[in-house]
């Protein structure tokens, strides 16, 4: 099963429309599309607007491969899960997202190798035809870097106070 | 001034301290999560947005609060000031938040009450910190960035990522 996921603040229709001409064209039946407020009615996805917390990490534990917006949530889920990822960002001036933070994301992530990523539909089918034949297999852990949790912790938890907003003040 | 004895502290038995660890949904909860190990030994108190994610926390206690934009000035001050009613029940001795606008509400108010304050900007912020982020630098006792690029001696720390 491939998995799409948009997230849960905005429809993101373009993304939808081109996995269901993927889909379509390929005669694929086994895509699940969580698609938020879509009012698209999609001709080969099966669609769930919306999902729990539980269920979204079960539909992604299900699946061999996930298309999605580039969220963080997201694309964290996935890599902790060891699904391959195909990541769209949202563009701002598309009114799909509030700026084009998500280019950066992709851009980021897919020279890292963390992810495929995909910015016109040409490219997205032929990222479609790589995605599958990623292998699979958990990328990153389920917390944070020994060195930022140490930070915190440090930080946090420490017996001395930290130094006050402006120094000198501790009289 | 006290002295500084950071060294020490890992040895020294410390008491049990309460975290007040706060972000909206999506991203920023996933990433708030990924921190929790941290404070593994001390209680965690979350306040989230939406009650869908106290399922991922079902041994700890959650609040829900409404999230606001800056141009929403009746939601902001509702989020305000149910914040405020958080932190006077809760009195935790550190804040914690990846973003955005309850984190934001939780490290100003929290640092008013005298918390130990930690913003972590979230990933997703590659090129530079979040306009929640600039908002409550002055109150971040802790001002963390997860990319090295963007970390400076008179700008955010980098000390590592989510993963």
């Amino acid at each position: 099963m491939i998995f799409v996921t948009v997230g849960a603040q905005m429809p993101f229709d373009r993304l939808i429309t081109w996995v269901d001409d993927w889909a379509t064209a390929q005669q694929r039946d086994d895509v699940t599309a969580q698609t938020g407020d879509s009012t698209l009615t999609p001709r080969s996805l099966s669609v769930v607007p919306f999902m729990d917390p539980p269920s979204f990490r079960r539909h992604m534990q299900e699946a061999t491969a996930v298309v999605a917006h580039a969220g963080m949530g997201t694309i964290l889920t996935a890599l902790e899960l060891g699904k391959p990822i195909l990541v769209v960002p949202r563009l701002g001036d598309r009114n799909e997202t509030r700026n084009d933070h998500q280019v950066a994301t992709a851009r980021r992530f897919a020279a890292d190798g963390l992810v495929l990523a995909a910015y016109d539909e040409a490219e997205f089918a032929a990222s479609m035809a790589q995605l599958e034949q990623r292998p699979s297999g958990s990328r990153i852990g389920s917390r944070a870097s020994d060195g930022l949790l140490a930070r915190l912790r440090g930080f946090a938890l420490d017996e001395g106070w930290p130094p006050p907003l402006s120094a000198g003040t501790d009289s | 001034m006290r002295p500084v004895s950071a060294e020490n502290s890992a040895a020294a038995p410390h008491k049990q301290r309460k975290v007040l660890a706060v972000a909206s949904g999506g991203g920023h909860w996933v990433q708030l999560q990924r921190l929790i190990p941290a404070f593994e030994g001390h209680r965690v108190v979350y306040v989230t947005i939406n009650p869908v994610y106290e399922r991922d926390v079902p041994e700890s206690k959650v609040y829900i609060v409404n999230d606001a934009t800056r141009w929403d000035r009746v939601g902001s001050l509702l989020l305000a000031l149910r914040i405020l009613w958080i932190l006077v029940r809760e009195r935790p001795q550190v804040v914690v938040s990846t973003g955005a606008a309850p984190g934001c509400f939780a490290i100003i108010l929290g640092r008013l009450f005298g918390a130990r304050t930690i913003w972590l900007d979230s990933i997703a912020n590659i090129e530079q910190m979040s306009m929640s982020g600039v908002m409550v630098r002055r109150y971040s006792q802790l001002w963390l960035t997860q990319w090295p690029h963007l970390a400076a001696p008179d700008g955010p720390e980098f000390a590592g990522k989510v993963f």
